[in-house]
């Protein structure tokens, strides 16, 4: 799928800047990206270094477990594959916990932390498991309560109340989160 | 506003909360950050593929125009359904690049006003959902899966309700 999407991506783009004569625009997208992926490799490097060092600190003291335990119904419901007290329930509730206060820069380690243990679950190590996808359903629907960059952006901009659109945002992402899980589960019950 | 200050205050409330117990459960909290700092490491190395493959082919797709240009195709059936215009291209755009989402809602912005309905809206959509096709390239592809299954579809559906859950809740809340 992956492959597909990202052949479709460049060779449509290319095409198709060829075709209108923007192929010179092309030429430069494609040294110039490279650039930007570094840039935004070394934004978020020492931040990822940081947060799973802080994420060490919390699970060596058993701070990542209580707060697993505390959200446990919640988990074991959304995740009835993994088996009680699994490490990965640590990960994926702190990656919950910070996307919701929304902390995005400390989502990405927790999340690939939490992806790490649940490929250790997976029993094809190729294809995606069951919890994998919940997860990732979970992470794009975007569930926050503090729209952080939004709000700085509306105040930029002179809002004259920006922070009035927390309550739209906090309905709407949690009608994409709910559906999105519902959803989750009518296709993994259909493909089974 | 005071949302605002409180996300400030998280992150050191955070760090100060994790420390404190570490060291109340008497961990040597400098010697555990540190090796796990060196798995970060790691870590932060191996995503860096996925993150230049991915953005070399967005900005490439985005720089061919061909959305901009589909949208335009687009225009007379869009308006027959009721969807404020303007902030079509953001909900296309959103699952693809956050980058140009923001872009997108800032000349939103300027062109409307922050406090306007559209506005109101663009913020709204930014804020409920995120970048699903660049997540699921990055998580996926750090532990090494490469048959998705059904993950992208769920995800992309997600986003749409967010969309449609946005403008709903929108016209209703002002």
């Amino acid at each position: 799928m992956i492959n597909k999407i990202w052949a479709f991506f460049i060779i449509i783009g290319i095409l198709y800047g060829f075709l209108t004569g923007n192929i010179d625009l092309i030429n430069k997208e494609i040294i110039n990206s490279a650039k930007t992926a570094l840039d935004m490799f070394l934004t978020i490097f020492p931040i990822i270094v940081l947060w799973v060092g802080i994420m060490a600190i919390a699970k060596e003291s058993g701070l990542l477990d209580k707060l697993a335990k505390m959200l446990s119904p919640l988990l074991t419901f959304l995740f009835p594959e993994i088996p009680k007290n699994h490490e990965s329930f640590g990960f994926i509730s702190s990656n919950i916990i910070v996307n919701i206060f929304g902390l995005g820069s400390a989502a990405t380690p927790f999340g690939l932390k939490a992806m790490k243990s649940l490929q250790e679950l997976n029993q094809k190590k190729d294809t995606a498991s069951r919890s994998m996808i919940t997860f990732l359903v979970m992470n794009t629907s975007g569930l926050s309560i503090v729209p952080t960059t939004v709000i700085s952006l509306r105040m930029l901009h002179g809002s004259s109340n920006p922070t009035e659109v927390i309550l739209p945002i906090i309905l709407a992402t949690t009608a994409a989160t709910v559906f999105g899980l519902i959803m989750d589960r009518i296709v993994a019950k259909i493909k089974r | 506003m005071n949302l605002v200050n409180l996300s400030t205050l998280i992150i050191p409330f955070l760090v100060a909360l994790i420390v404190i117990y570490a060291i109340y459960k008497k961990i040597n909290v400098y010697d555990v950050f540190i090796s796990g700092a060196k798995d970060g490491i790691e870590m932060g190395i191996s995503i860096f593929p996925y993150l230049l493959a991915m953005i070399v082919a967005i900005n490439v797709l985005l720089k061919s125009h061909i959305i901009e240009d589909f949208l335009v195709l687009l225009k007379p059936v869009l308006s027959c359904i009721k969807i404020p215009m303007p902030v079509i291209p953001m909900a296309i755009m959103r699952p693809i690049s956050g980058s140009s989402t923001l872009i997108l809602m800032n000349d939103i912005y300027v062109n409307y006003g922050v406090d306007s309905f559209l506005g109101k809206l663009a913020s709204t959509i930014q804020g409920s959902t995120d970048t699903t096709i660049y997540i699921l390239t990055l998580y996926f592809g750090f532990v090494g899966i490469k048959k998705i299954k059904y993950a992208m579809w769920v995800g992309l559906f997600a986003d749409l309700i967010g969309v449609i859950a946005s403008i709903l809740v929108v016209s209703w809340l002002f």
